[in-house]
């Protein structure tokens, strides 16, 4: 009888296993790099933070759409411009079972607003923030600041009794030389949670079957491995590997397309590619010259006009950047359509403007590029060489890893150099607006070592940073933006385009801040 | 002048006469190499003269040109014989620029790095005591860096020291230092390896007894002994210091993809191995390899030649 | 030791600035001060460097601007996967390369050999990042055998992990070894061959020819015992070099080993994890070429003719 029993019940078991494993849906997926770090207030990097978002929650966060949305606070109220009281949710639970209530809450914007906090930047504005109740709290800013929410969006909640137990409840400091338990593990109230982790190899995440939000998703297991080599990455998804990859290389993109069961999914970014130009100096670096052209409005323009960014979109990115005029993207606040025609491309016209300026047979100038930083970096910076040796303006392409060309561009040693902005995390016109096109100071102006100069738009800008009004905010950021376009401190080239590409089976919503938000994700 | 004549002829006689001669004829592998050889290096030399466009004259190219397949493929346009890369450059101008420029990385590297192994490792294994520690110890300490590292290194002190206008043109003379310094301690250890061996044979302590001067015998009786297994490192290390100039402007540290080298076309077109623009890859490939064999089955056959054991 | 971290850190100061890597992208000029003092990157650099060597002596090597964890621990975490692979590199150069160099050396008309060397070649004249990704192709995407990036599974033994006691770990381990000892098997058996080429012609060898000893006790008794010399030579130094050029091999099939590590590191500009990992390579130098010194008086008799053991052992 024993013995029937056993056999009787060993293919049930099997049976049923079998049953779990066909509804287990997995996505397993990659990117360029890994996660630096499982403590959300460790570090201020996007992608890290996008990927802690499925485990940690902030107050209010992007929905699909990328609309701010209520998260762990449900509501909020502007009581003084410098006053905010949020009330929370109730009925949260921890991944441990701990409750979330004001002071977790308290406790870790305190932690993100630490002087040690390398989130800090994050929240500019606020000063402090205070228990009302067991679920409502105040922040207080020290000033006027309209970007609160935004900012909100990036700071996730921790456990207060939690980081108490394991002695983090300061935030790590990467100069001091302690063990921080947080680094490598988590305890958050989002929609999953962690299972194990074996840095650049794989982070797995399994499903949280008490988050307080309906799931929108249908999956039970994340596996995320970074894979840096692109061709690598392609490989990986072509083999069968990995479900879905961010960062698909341009030349691949057809591919794929045309491999059967894989799908590409392609959307404009909200990075806008530029070069600065260093009005700074009395003479540029690589020119030899007494002078710098870049000082004079007319030689600025020739160098828009020469570029043809409708042949570099056709060609070097096969059609899929957005060309701009605007260093903004269409999706972020700020932004105005009217505004965004770029000045024509026409060598001719360029060829008159530098004879009028007094170069007739050009000058050189040196053009430095990153070389690891963003789609065909380097490739567009040579094709751009080529098309100003056609109006005799010698270019020096110097294409390097990135960390040597922030280096020697911040400090004002490049003449020409590229670079990208996507507004993030701030997402909005002011991002670029107050550290880009500002002329520096201590607040303002930190990307701007060319010095650029428009006391009109400087103010501007001050009043944009305390405006509560949204229509007339946004309407100064316009007015700003049409001035500094006037003035061409720099060229705004394109808006490049973020590609995924997934197995046909899996659906998941693309935004333009390429953050993967695998908790809309379904399998089929 | 008659005799001068005389010395040159016999000199020459003793050339067509000698054993290097003989098994260079005898050998229709070597005979091959060292054609394919002479031919990529005079192909290179001459590469301003019978390239069909200049690959470093920036204002001819256009993106429109862009891609281009070779000549015979549907597509392909005549003036562009092995097609354009990316930048609409022509591949078969830019791989004979690129030729020149790896020819010259490698031969002057491989050269600088042979002198002075050499003599370093000479010196360490006949002195011996603390120069042998000494020399030994910084071999230790140069060759634990990698090749990669070394460049970073001097490509950084470069980019401080020198004007700014100069930097363009000084790319090439630190690859050369680079890889140079890097791959001497090969060559130091492995004549040290076999000198130590050396030192304690008959013929070296007969020469000893008789009074030679030890920089006579480390020139004349034991260098001629170990130069096989230098041949064998110089050999293969003149296809290192290629793929490292290769691996360093992968790292962006290498010849700029303005003034491209085999290796940095190589990489460039790696990126596209997917995409069905295979013609920027394969033929920059072709010639890397066909290079490298070539200098290699040469080296072969030198080493087999000039050994006196082997005859 | 100390000469080794003490190029590395100067040479820090020209990798890049660490701060735009580790502050949001609108982070302010204040900001950005206030990091590059508390990191302490605006004291001087002998300063800087004092401060490393105190606290590295205690086996202090700082935290990961990139990780946020100790320096050392990640070291640890890395070091077992590319020893690992180095070790099957090395492993691998030998057994095939030994063979095939003997090969050549004996039969050195036959076609197979001269096929072998100039397939070797051949292998060795494309670039590592190209053979990898070939093979990738080849084997990931269109037979489908072997995974294209990772270690497979791992099983952890104390504090080593390591992937051969698991299928999917040895499968992963194929083609990353591959392209790593091509180039050391070529370089193996063009050793072996040029070095036996020279024993067989030398006196000794034609003695014991003469005494009747069979073909495959003189080749491999005698021969080949006199040939390995060189080779241990060389592939203690290779080990290094191996070490360095696994830092290419494991971003192409990203291997979760130090040369990844390292990589990052550069491009994050992490100047602990650089520190850490080049006093790493080299400490792992020393030893392997003490261990190399000693093997020569093991392998070649020549070497300890004063010490008497001479006699016992041949």
């Amino acid at each position: 009888m024993n013995k029937i029993n056993k056999y009787l019940v060993l293919p049930i078991i099997t049976s049923s296993t079998l049953f779990t494993t066909v509804q287990a849906n997995t996505i397993t997926w990659s990117d360029t790099s890994d996660i630096y770090s499982m403590d959300p207030h460790g570090q201020a990097i996007s992608p890290t933070l996008a990927f802690l978002h499925h485990i940690y929650e902030p107050l209010v966060r992007y929905n699909k759409e990328l609309e701010i949305e209520p998260s762990l606070a449900t509501d909020w109220e502007v009581v003084r411009p410098d006053l905010w009281r949020f009330t929370l949710r109730e009925g949260v639970t921890y991944h441990n079972g701990n409750s979330f209530d004001a002071d977790d809450v308290v406790a870790s914007l305190k932690r993100a607003i630490h002087p040690d906090s390398p989130l800090r930047g994050n929240l500019p504005a606020v000063s402090d923030v205070r228990k009302v109740n067991s679920h409502t709290v105040e922040i207080e800013l020290n000033g006027s600041y309209p970007l609160l929410l935004n900012d909100l969006t990036n700071v996730y909640i921790l456990d207060k009794d939690w980081m108490t137990e394991h002695g983090a409840l300061d935030p790590v400091d990467p100069t001091k030389g302690d063990r921080s338990y947080s680094t490598t593990n988590t305890n958050g109230t989002g929609p999953f949670v962690l299972e194990s982790r074996r840095p650049d190899a794989e982070t797995i995440l399994t499903i949280n079957e008490d988050w307080w939000d309906d799931a929108q998703h249908n999956l039970t297991r994340i596996e995320f491995t970074p894979i840096s080599s692109d061709a690598t990455r392609v490989s990986a998804l072509l083999s069968g590997q990995i479900d879905m990859m961010l960062s698909v290389p341009l030349q691949d993109v057809s591919r794929l397309e045309s491999s059967q069961g894989y799908q590409v999914h392609e959307i404009a970014g909200l990075r806008t590619i530029m070069l600065a130009l260093n009005q700074s100096a009395d003479r540029l670096g690589q020119n030899g010259l007494d002078s710098n052209p870049l000082q004079d409005l007319r030689v600025r323009k020739a160098l828009y006009q020469a570029i043809d960014m409708d042949l570099i979109r056709d060609r070097l990115m096969r059609g899929k950047s957005r060309n701009t005029a605007l260093p903004v993207a269409p999706a972020v606040p700020g932004y105005d359509a009217s505004l965004d025609e770029r000045f024509p491309h026409d060598p001719d016209a360029a060829q008159q403007l530098l004879t009028e300026a007094g170069y007739p047979d050009g000058f050189t100038v040196g053009l430095d590029c990153p070389n690891d930083r963003y789609v065909r970096d380097e490739e567009i910076c040579q094709a751009i060489a080529a098309m100003w040796a056609r109006v005799g303006v010698n270019a020096r392409v110097n294409a390097r890893n990135s960390s040597n060309h922030w280096q020697e561009a911040l400090n004002g040693g490049s003449d020409i150099w590229m670079f990208g902005w996507a507004t993030l995390p701030m997402l909005d016109s002011f991002s670029i607006l107050s550290q880009v096109i500002s002329s520096p100071n201590n607040n303002y102006g930190a990307w701007n070592p060319g010095n650029y100069q428009n006391d009109e738009v400087n103010s501007l800008i001050e009043k944009i940073a305390v405006a509560q009004d949204e229509e007339e905010r946004l309407a100064m950021i316009a007015r700003a933006f049409e001035l500094s376009k006037a003035d061409i401190p720099l060229i705004p080239l394109h808006q490049q385009p973020l590609i995924w590409a997934t197995k046909d089976n899996i659906n998941v919503p693309q935004t333009p801040d390429n953050k993967v938000r695998l908790w809309y994700a379904t399998v089929e | 002048m008659n005799s001068e004549t005389q010395r040159l002829n016999s000199g020459w006689h003793r050339f067509i006469d000698s054993d290097l001669l003989y098994s260079f004829r005898r050998s229709p592998v070597t005979i091959v190499a060292s054609v394919v050889v002479f031919t990529l290096i005079l192909a290179a030399l001459l590469a301003p003269w019978i390239a069909p466009h200049d690959p470093f004259d920036v204002s001819t190219l256009s993106l429109l040109n862009s891609e281009l397949p070779p000549a015979w493929v549907e597509g392909g346009d005549a003036t562009f014989l092995l097609g354009t890369d990316g930048q609409g450059r022509d591949v078969l101008s830019a791989m004979l620029y690129g030729a020149r420029i790896s020819i010259l990385v490698g031969l002057s590297s491989v050269a600088f790095a042979m002198v002075l192994g050499v003599c370093l490792g000479l010196l360490a294994a006949y002195v011996g005591g603390a120069v042998d520690a000494t020399i030994m110890r910084i071999a230790d300490i140069m060759i634990s860096f990698p090749p990669i590292l070394v460049a970073l290194l001097i490509n950084g002190v470069a980019r401080g020291i020198l004007p700014p206008e100069m930097q363009h043109d000084a790319v090439i003379f630190v690859l050369i230092l680079a890889i140079g310094l890097t791959t001497w301690v090969q060559y130091a250890r492995t004549v040290r390896g076999s000198t130590m061996v050396e030192k304690n044979r008959e013929y070296v302590l007969a020469a000893r007894v008789i009074g030679l001067r030890s920089r006579t015998i480390m020139a004349k009786h034991i260098l001629p002994n170990v130069i096989g297994p230098i041949l064998v490192v110089a050999t293969v290390n003149l296809a290192i210091a290629i793929l490292i100039e290769a691996a360093l402007s992968f790292l962006g540290v290498g010849m700029p993809p303005t003034e491209p080298s085999l290796g940095t076309l190589i990489r460039i077109g790696n990126e596209f191995l997917f995409s069905g623009v295979w013609w920027v890859v394969i033929f920059p490939s072709i010639v890397l390899v066909l290079l490298v064999l070539s200098v290699n089955l040469l080296g072969d056959w030198l080493r087999d030649a000039l050994n006196p054991k082997l005859r | 030791m100390l000469a080794v971290a003490f190029i590395a850190f100067s040479m820090f100061s020209f990798v890049g600035d660490p701060v735009t890597n580790m502050l949001p992208q609108d982070a302010t000029l204040e900001q950005r001060t206030a990091l590059q003092e508390r990191l302490g990157l605006n004291e001087s650099l002998p300063v800087q460097f004092g401060k490393f060597v105190t606290n590295a002596v205690q086996g202090n090597f700082g935290i990961s601007y990139r990780n946020q964890r100790l320096v050392s621990d990640l070291i640890a975490e890395r070091f077992p996967a590319t020893m690992e692979l180095v070790f099957a590199a090395v492993v691998m150069s030998l057994v095939i390369g030994i063979p095939m160099g003997v090969y050549t050396a004996l039969k050195r008309d036959s076609w197979l050999s001269h096929l072998l060397q100039a397939l070797s070649l051949t292998g060795i004249s494309v670039p590592t990042f190209v053979t990898g990704i070939l093979l990738i192709l080849v084997f990931s995407v269109w037979l489908n055998w072997l995974p294209s990036f990772g270690r497979g599974e791992v099983v952890e033994l104390g504090w080593w992990s390591t992937g051969l006691l698991t299928v999917s770990g040895i499968k992963a381990m194929i083609m990353p070894v591959i392209t790593l000892s091509l180039f050391q098997i070529t370089l193996i058996m063009r050793l072996v061959r040029a070095e036996m080429l020279e024993v067989l012609k030398t006196d000794y060898i034609r003695f014991a020819r003469a005494r009747g000893l069979t073909n495959r006790v003189v080749n491999f008794s005698h021969a080949l015992r006199n040939t390995l010399m060189p080779v241990i030579t060389i592939t203690g130094l290779q080990i290094g070099a191996l070490i360095a050029f696994a830092i290419i091999t494991e971003t192409v099939f990203q291997w979760p080993g130090m040369g990844l590590l390292f990589m990052q590191a550069v491009s994050f500009v992490d100047i602990p994890v650089m520190s850490a990992y080049l006093v790493m390579v080299s400490l792992i130098f020393v030893v392997i070429n003490t261990i190399v010194d000693m093997l020569y008086f093991v392998v070649d008799p020549r070497l300890r003719v004063d010490t008497g053991q001479n006699k016992a052992g041949a």
